[in-house]
């Protein structure tokens, strides 16, 4: 019966043969490429040095019209929790003048059924969720992607 | 008869010392007083490092174990502010305050008071208005032995940080109005003056 099975299927096994070569094939080809941060890829490189956060007078501009405008500060330790936010501190409408800041806009007191609260809704309370601060690192890849027209 | 003399002869004997016996005695006096300074200038110093402070768990495991990840901590230069540094002044009439107002601080120990991270938490607010009333009273002292309006470079500083120096130096506020939370965590704010989103 085995033997059997085994004769039928040649194919079966010619394909499992051809498909170990060519997972050896890759490793091997990979063995020999460089990572694009440098180095090998078989051997752990060793970690870029940290970067520092970019600080600018002024904002990042917008790559397209809906994005959550990039931070232009440092942030270290700036303590986001159930006890406070120290974001809200200079952003919140109360507050926002007196630090120079720029206050959240409407869109943050709607909550995801767009109804708009009376304070920052749920969903917007962890700005790092989607305000990011920058740090200056060149991109690995050349990135290709042109902002809107009214944003270029 | 006898006894009358004797203290009539004790007392010429104080009014009028040998000039060994007085400089004995100025010696002795001398030496006494500087053993006993410097035995208590060391134990205020004693009382001022880091290992004291976070002998006891309630500031090792809650305050210290924050600050740790602070700028005052670790951070480019190397320069460290430990705790004393901060909350300790450093002239002599303010120091003794501070040091006679700890002594309360004993009474908490050994009650138990914040001997645990709920209770501390409990407490954190109170402590810490307390600590902030004290700073704001005094100038914010304490941050300016090391950082000054006066010796600010602005040109050094963001434009965001330099303008609100300036309006800040106008108005006659202090470090402490805006710093607060740098080297530990914040309680909770809601109530608390400026905070409240
Ligand atoms: C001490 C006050 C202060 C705090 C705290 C603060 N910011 Fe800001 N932020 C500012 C100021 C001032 C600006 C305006 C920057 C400028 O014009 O130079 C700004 C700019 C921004 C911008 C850019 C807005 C735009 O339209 O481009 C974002 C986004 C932002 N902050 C997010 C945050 C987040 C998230 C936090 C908390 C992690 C935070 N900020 C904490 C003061 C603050
Ligand atoms: C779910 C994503 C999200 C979260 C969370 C969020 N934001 Fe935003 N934010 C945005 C987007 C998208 C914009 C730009 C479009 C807009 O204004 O709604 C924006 C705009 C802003 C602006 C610029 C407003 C203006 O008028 O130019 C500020 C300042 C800001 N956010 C601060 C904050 C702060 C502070 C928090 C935390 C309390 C926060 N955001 C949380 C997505 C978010």
């Amino acid at each position: 019966m085995s033997t059997h099975l085994h004769l039928k299927s040649p194919s079966k096994f010619l394909k499992s043969f051809l498909t170990v070569i060519a997972v050896c094939l890759s490793f091997g080809a990979f063995a020999d490429g460089t990572s694009l941060r440098g180095g090998v890829l078989n051997e752990e490189a060793p970690a870029p040095a940290l970067k520092k956060i970019l600080e600018t007078d002024g904002n990042l501009d917008r790559q397209f019209v809906d994005q959550p405008p990039l931070i232009p500060h440092d942030i270290r330790g700036y303590q986001v929790d159930k006890n406070v936010n120290k974001c809200l501190s200079c952003h919140s409408w109360k507050n926002a003048k007196k630090w120079n800041a720029p206050r959240i806009s409407v869109t943050h007191f709607k909550n995801r059924d767009g109804k708009v609260l009376a304070d920052v809704a749920p969903g917007r309370y962890f700005c790092l969720q989607c305000h990011v601060p920058q740090v200056d690192a060149k991109p690995l890849i050349e990135n290709k992607f042109k902002p809107v027209e009214s944003l270029d | 008869m006898a006894k009358e003399l004797f203290i009539k002869r004790y007392w010429k004997m104080l009014k009028r010392p040998t000039s060994v016996a007085l400089g004995l005695i100025l010696l002795f006096g001398f030496a006494a007083g500087i053993i006993f300074w410097g035995g208590f200038n060391t134990s205020m110093e004693m009382s001022n490092k880091e290992e004291f402070c976070i002998g006891c768990h309630e500031m090792k495991d809650n305050v210290y174990e924050e600050y740790k990840s602070t700028i005052h901590y670790s951070n480019r230069s190397g320069v460290r502010a430990i705790c004393s540094d901060c909350h300790v002044p450093k002239e002599w009439g303010p120091k003794m305050v501070r040091k006679i107002q700890a002594s309360k601080e004993l009474w908490g120990k050994i009650a138990g008071t914040i001997d645990t991270r709920e209770k501390f938490l409990d407490h954190r607010l109170e402590m810490a208005e307390r600590e902030w009333a004290r700073m704001k009273a005094n100038d914010s002292q304490e941050c300016r032995n090391c950082h000054n309006f006066e010796f600010m470079d602005y040109s050094e500083q963001s434009n965001r940080a330099f303008t609100l120096h300036e309006k800040a130096q106008k108005n006659g506020q202090t470090c402490i109005d805006c710093h607060k939370g740098i080297a530990h965590e914040l309680p909770d704010m809601s109530h608390v003056d400026g905070w409240g989103g």
